[in-house]
């Protein structure tokens, strides 16, 4: 079985993150990370290819400047190739020109299995995934919070607000992990030594196929027109007992639609 | 745009680091901060050692982890200090374990030993799931261990071996002790199961300092061994020193996490305490403190990182490993009392890291090579005069 994850390498999110004034982009300058949100689905790929013989894990991402940091990390815990596409053409690109990227390059693996997490930490769409599900035909599970496969089906516990739903779907398909469905590993020391041999696949939109004026800024559907600082959090409200804690209590949740 | 000093790293010097690096500072501050910082205080205050991390922290590699083959990781000595240094802005004792099984037993047996010593030990000492320990000092032999008492006499093809061991971290942990002992074709090393009928370690108690590490007192009385547990590949005192460099390395890393996190908690809390109506951290006297710890640390970091980068190339001497020891744990030391005094009554108290990193460091500054033997070490290859007796 070959699984693919989709692993978004992202600035860190600990320290101060800043815009560019006139595009409203991310600065991604600096050195990326793994994405937090996407150890859970390297973890959980790694433990269902553990579980059907002769499966590999390949991790793919688009980043800029052929930033490895965060596939190496992938490798570490135990992937076996990384695909990474980066191209200066790129910059500004949309979720759509992403997820056009994205499964232009998981097409190469010949997934049986693609994992992605719901939302990354920094851009948090939540849209890429499915986006890529539609540009390879394949079934998109989403919201995964328990997922099981034997190699020709993908049986998945769906997320819902009540609740979940038990999903099967036959594969190839697309499942989206929501954070914490697993306890992503330690790379550990073997693992890190052993991911400077594994192959990272570099490519170029020219190696993909792609037209640069479909993704970028030009190819760009969606644009940034304003950001603006969200509101402070103000001090916040100070209850001082008087006998009647509790009830004060229940009614602020009640006021915020909590209970 | 002007670049901008970060407190967390005064220096800049993560500009240093490369992909491995940072790997291995994300794992290991990982492994600390879940497995570690939570519960690190009570271990210390009940002086015991979190046994049960042994086997985690042999998954995660870094038993041994800059040795290379028999399962362990082949990692670069910077990768094995950057690992001691997270290590000890936990806990100094979670340091000296990893230092002990690592940089004395099992480098003991990867260098000196026979094939089959290798076979038998070190796979399974890098997993955790046997625990070594490293018997240089005797209650009379400590900065000069040529003056050590413990024999082993031939017996037939057999080895006996009488004596006392003193201050043995791991020693009553242990599966397989490293004991060094004088014969008739001078000092050898004995690779020592610790189930041998004549060998017992006692735990030595009421230490306050090191709480959560153990050290003991290893005792041999007539302990029968084959011929083939003496280390095969080194006669003399050059044998123990060479694992004592080993470790120093580490140290002279380590010792800088436990400062770092001192400092750390020295200029959170100055920022937060306030007294004649302003924070502390606005008094000049307590800024002198705070640029003092985060001047040295920098300096101690280039320290450490030229180390490694000699012992990456092969060119590291014992000397230039004194240098980084000595200098390394002095400052640690510094920036840990300094610190200390910054947060007044709260500084002698368990809920900070301070006090304990403090009190560790008193050990630290005395294990392998106190500061006036690193001292005369260097001064007798600086003027070619040696003055240690
Ligand atoms: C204010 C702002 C500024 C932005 N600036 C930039 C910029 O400068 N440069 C830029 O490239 N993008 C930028 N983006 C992001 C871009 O516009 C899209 O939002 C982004 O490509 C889609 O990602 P997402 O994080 O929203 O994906 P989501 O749909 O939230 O991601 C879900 C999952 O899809 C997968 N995934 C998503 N993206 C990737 C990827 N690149 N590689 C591998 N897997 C992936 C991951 O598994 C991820 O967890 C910016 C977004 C915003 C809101
Ligand atoms: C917590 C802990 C763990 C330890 N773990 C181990 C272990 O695992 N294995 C092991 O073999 N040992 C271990 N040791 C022992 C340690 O290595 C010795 O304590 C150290 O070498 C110093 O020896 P000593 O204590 O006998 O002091 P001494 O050698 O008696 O020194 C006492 C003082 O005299 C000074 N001094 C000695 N000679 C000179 C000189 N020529 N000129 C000037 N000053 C001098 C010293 O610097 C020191 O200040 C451990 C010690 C501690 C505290």
């Amino acid at each position: 079985m070959n699984v693919v994850v989709c692993v978004k390498q992202i600035p860190d999110p600990a320290a101060p993150a800043s815009l560019d004034p006139t595009t409203h982009t991310l600065d991604r300058s600096g050195k990326l990370i793994l994405d937090d949100s996407d150890s859970y689905g390297v973890e959980m790929a790694l433990q269902l290819a553990a579980n059907v013989e002769g499966s590999e894990v390949t991790v793919v991402s688009m980043a800029p400047n052929s930033e490895t940091s965060g596939l190496r990390t992938a490798l570490a815990m135990g992937a076996a190739k990384a695909i990474l596409v980066s191209d200066g053409a790129l910059a500004g690109t949309d979720a759509l020109g992403t997820a056009k990227v994205l499964a232009a390059a998981i097409r190469r693996a010949e997934p049986d299995l693609v994992i992605a997490a719901t939302e990354s930490t920094d851009g948090y769409t939540g849209t890429v995934p499915v986006q890529v599900a539609e540009l390879l035909g394949l079934p998109s599970v989403t919201f995964a919070k328990a997922v099981a496969t034997d190699g020709s089906s993908v049986k998945v516990e769906r997320q819902t607000e009540a609740g979940y739903d038990d999903v099967e779907c036959s594969l190839p398909a697309v499942v989206t992990v929501t954070a914490g469905v697993v306890e992503p590993r330690y790379p550990s020391f073997k693992g890190i030594m052993a991911a400077k041999s594994k192959p990272v696949d570099t490519l170029s939109l020219a190696d993909l196929g792609i037209d640069p004026s479909e993704v970028g800024f030009t190819g760009a559907r969606q644009e940034i027109t304003d950001v603006s600082a969200a509101e402070s959090r103000s001090a916040g409200e100070i209850v001082v007992d008087e006998g009647d804690g509790a009830q004060r209590i229940v009614a602020f949740l009640e006021q915020i639609k909590v209970v | 745009m002007r670049t901008r000093l970060d407190p967390q790293d005064p220096l800049a010097l993560s500009s240093l680091l490369d992909a491995d690096d940072l790997l291995t500072i994300q794992t290991v501050r990982r492994f600390v901060h879940e497995h570690v910082e939570p519960n690190i205080d009570r271990w210390y205050e009940h002086a015991e050692f979190p046994r049960h991390l042994v086997k985690p922290l042999g998954e995660l590699g870094v038993l041994g982890m800059h040795l290379q083959g028999y399962g362990c990781a082949g990692a670069s000595a910077r990768m094995y200090g950057l690992a001691c240094r997270e290590l000890e802005a936990g806990d100094s004792a979670l340091r000296s374990f990893v230092s002990v099984q690592g940089s004395l037993a099992m480098f003991a047996i990867w260098k000196f030993g026979s094939d089959e010593q290798r076979l038998r030990w070190l796979p399974a000492m890098a997993q955790g799931d046997a625990v070594g320990c490293f018997g240089l000092t005797e209650p009379d032999a400590g900065s000069d261990p040529s003056g050590m008492r413990t024999s082993a006499r031939r017996k037939g093809s057999d080895w006996v071996l009488d004596g006392t061991k003193l201050w043995i971290t791991n020693g009553s942990i242990a599966d397989v002790a490293i004991v060094w002992a004088r014969t008739e074709e001078g000092i050898r090393g004995f690779v020592v199961p610790t189930g041998t009928p004549g060998f017992e370690a006692i735990e030595i108690r009421r230490k306050l300092s090191l709480r959560a590490s153990v050290t003991a007192e290893l005792v041999l009385r007539d302990c029968v061994l084959p011929a083939d547990a003496v280390l095969p590949e080194v006669r003399g005192l050059r044998g123990p020193l060479s694992c004592l460099d080993e470790a120093r390395f580490g140290i002279a890393w380590g010792a800088l996490g436990a400062a770092r996190s001192c400092f750390e908690a020295a200029l959170r809390y100055a920022g937060e305490r306030e007294q004649f109506g302003r924070p502390i951290a606005g008094f000049q006297l307590t800024q002198s403190k705070l640029v003092e710890m985060a001047v040295e640390l920098g300096k101690g970091e280039l320290l450490a990182w030229q180390l490694a980068q000699l012992k990456d190339n092969g060119n590291l001497s014992p000397e230039h490993v004194s240098i980084g020891k000595l200098s390394n744990v002095r400052q640690a030391l510094a920036i840990a009392r300094s610190a200390r005094s910054i947060l007044g009554a709260n500084g002698i108290s368990l809920e900070l890291p301070v006090m304990r990193h403090m009190t560790n460091l008193e050990s630290v500054a005395t294990y392998e090579g106190t500061e006036e033997i690193h001292t005369l070490a260097i001064g007798a290859a600086l003027t070619g005069q040696p003055a240690f007796r």
